[in-house]
């Protein structure tokens, strides 16, 4: 019984290693899987540099019956240029406060306002505050602004796990098998589910490997907001790297045709790109759009990841999209344990 | 010699095309044995089943009496026709990867060596030329040190010099006890190598034996063959020549009458030539074709 499982791990091993060698041989496509993510996210620190559009923005708080559409007494409210923003609860504004997503918060009522006292254009709202309306309380809350890099690094970091996994093992394993690489194993001792775990575990740990170094390397040029815990991001990109596997898996059980695969990996990941907030939040957008974003595990990742680092959030938070995540992985797998064929359809 | 792998009535069908159609034959321990035939003939299908690669429709094969198991795998030593690798592996490192899947075999070293390795073991694989790739993938048919050796077309697009030197180590391998399976559409290589040949066509066996045999059974003496032309009543009688393409075919085991014949018949002699009969002299008698024209 020793012997058995000693000899399945040599074969797992052997072939866990001969696919991280030839990963890591391919210098073209190891420095485009590092070139990527940091290039895309050096840009954007150029492009949104200069992000004041000069708007001021104000949370006023809708206490008892004033509804911000009705005139309000306060001279401050009156003023033009400055956006105006309904908050019904407290807390909500004050968090957006600290984030910088609006420079100033009002209670009109209760006669208080909240400003950031590291946000500039605070300074000069409340400057306009107290040349305008009189009594009111201060109160001051800390935070940085989270810019639009701190926001889209999820995305990004995310969008090149799912290249990396699902062409790295979708398109790998249908090259293989097309080439008869496949065949030749299959002639050996080597059971499907060692060949499998291989190809998964390798590029598991190629992509937490390259995802952390990209992660932690940019963090050092830009800083990036992160109020989470980096264990728990690590959870999350094991789990959403795995899931992205497990998909390109299926999407590779049984094709002998790169073109037909090239395809179907297009058609898999660019809903993804679109749909599950990689570049901009589907917040606004209508609820059936939605609820199809929950179905794609780029989705899960990229909200995962983005509460964790914006939000403080704790991994028992985000419980919804660890199930979904887990979920996910275990259907695509179940489903390509059962399409696997070494050489395909056809001969 | 005992029996190693016995095929009874196997068949396989690719849709409407009948690749295999119903062949049965044994192989011996120890043995040489060829599946000779043009392309197309049903030889990769045929051994394929064989290595249990590809399902057979109908038919059984016995190895060592049972039939084919993953245990039997262990033991088989397959060199496909056309075989990729994984990329970005030097040979050192591939050979390694094969040892590795398997709980017995030869030490890297003496793989190596048996195959000639050395020179270019820390090179990229995809770098090797024809006749070093030829020679890696027969390492990496032997790193579990099999008892049984499966060569599909070995030496197709080699040059003759590493023709040569593969059949060196096949010969070499067969002194080490080995059985040896190949396929071939090369008539020079069968006869040079195989102590038993399966001559197949269609699908079908045509003729087996053993190489000089089966010559010496279908050809007495020499061939004698000369440029198409017309001939006389008496020649077609006595000599009973075949026409092939440009060529009269004559069989004859008194080469010195024959030609007197023609000679007397006025037949032209320019561009004749005598040559014993071989392998693909045997196809051409038994199809009516060449070697190289069936489909």
């Amino acid at each position: 019984m020793n012997t058995k499982w000693i000899a399945m791990w040599t074969r797992f091993y052997a072939l866990f290693k001969a696919r991280n060698l030839e990963f890591f041989r391919d210098k073209s496509s190891l420095s485009w899987n590092i070139a990527f993510p940091v290039l895309i996210l050096v840009g954007f620190s150029f492009v949104f540099s200069d992000e004041d559009n000069y708007q001021f923005k104000v949370g006023v708080l809708q206490e008892g019956a004033t509804p911000l559409s009705q005139p309000s007494s306060e001279k401050f409210l009156q003023l033009k240029h400055i956006e105006f923003v309904p908050y019904s609860e407290q807390p909500e504004a004050i968090e957006s406060v600290r984030k910088h997503k609006i420079d100033l918060f009002v209670a009109p009522l209760q006669k208080r306002y909240w400003v950031n006292e590291t946000s500039p254009k605070g300074y000069t709202v409340e400057q306009l505050l107290l040349g305008n309306s009189s009594g009111f309380e201060r109160l001051t809350i800390e935070g940085r602004a989270i810019r639009y890099l701190d926001w889209v690094v999820p995305g990004i970091l995310g969008m090149n796990m799912m290249f990396s996994c699902l062409f790295g093992v979708g398109y790998v394993i249908v090259r293989y098998r097309k080439a008869s690489v496949l065949k030749r194993l299959k002639a050996t001792p080597l059971k499907p589910i060692e060949f499998i775990l291989a190809q998964v575990i390798s590029r598991l740990f190629i992509v937490v490997c390259m995802s952390t170094g990209v992660f932690l390397a940019t963090d050092w040029m830009f800083d990036f907001y992160m109020l989470g815990s980096l264990l728990d991001l690590l959870v999350i990109a094991v789990l959403g790297a795995l899931c992205m596997i497990s998909l390109g898996l299926l999407v590779a059980s049984r094709s002998r045709s790169e073109e037909l695969t090239g395809g179907l990996l297009n058609l898999v990941t660019w809903p993804m790109m679109i749909l599950s907030g990689v570049w901009f939040s589907l917040e606004g957008a209508p609820q059936w759009l939605q609820t199809i974003a929950q179905l794609l595990p780029l989705t899960h990742i990229v909200d995962g990841a983005r509460s964790i680092m914006t939000d403080g959030a704790s991994l028992w938070e985000l419980n919804t999209s660890l199930v979904s995540l887990l979920l996910m992985t275990a259907v695509f797998l179940c489903l390509s344990a059962i399409l696997f064929r070494w050489e395909g359809d056809g001969r | 010699m005992s029996t190693i792998i016995e095929v009874n009535n196997l068949s396989k069908s690719f849709k409407s095309v009948k690749a295999v159609d119903g062949i049965s034959f044994s192989v011996k321990r120890g043995q040489c044995f060829g599946l000779l035939g043009p392309n197309g003939a049903g030889k990769s299908t045929t051994i394929e089943m064989m290595e249990g690669i590809l399902k057979p429709d109908a038919g059984e094969i016995l190895f060592e009496g049972q039939p084919l198991n993953r245990e039997a795998l262990k033991r088989i030593g397959i060199q496909f026709q056309n075989t990729a690798l994984q990329d970005y592996l030097t040979t050192l490192e591939t050979v390694r990867l094969f040892r590795n899947f398997y709980d017995n075999g030869l030490e890297e070293q003496e793989v190596i060596n048996l195959c000639q390795l050395q020179d270019f073991l820390h090179q990229d694989h995809r770098k090797l030329s024809g006749g070093q790739r030829q020679r890696l993938l027969l390492g990496l048919a032997l790193v579990n040190d099999p008892d049984i050796l499966f060569l599909d077309e070995p030496t197709t697009g080699l040059d003759p010099h590493a023709r040569r030197n593969f059949w060196e180590l096949i010969k070499t391998i067969k002194a080490k006890g080995k059985t040896v399976v190949l396929t071939t559409h090369y008539m020079d290589e069968a006869e040079f190598l195989c102590d038993h040949i399966e001559l197949m066509d269609k699908g079908r066996i045509i003729e087996r034996g053993h190489p000089g045999v089966l010559l010496q059974q279908h050809f007495s003496g020499a061939l004698i063959r000369i440029p198409m032309q017309p001939l006389s009543e008496e020649v077609q009688k006595q000599l009973l020549p075949a026409e092939n393409h440009e060529f009269w075919d004559i069989n004859t085991n008194n080469v010195e009458r024959a030609l007197a014949l023609l000679v007397q018949s006025h037949v032209s002699l320019e561009g004749l030539h005598v040559k014993s009969a071989n392998l693909d002299d045997l196809f051409l008698k038994l199809t009516g074709q060449q070697l190289g024209e069936s489909a």
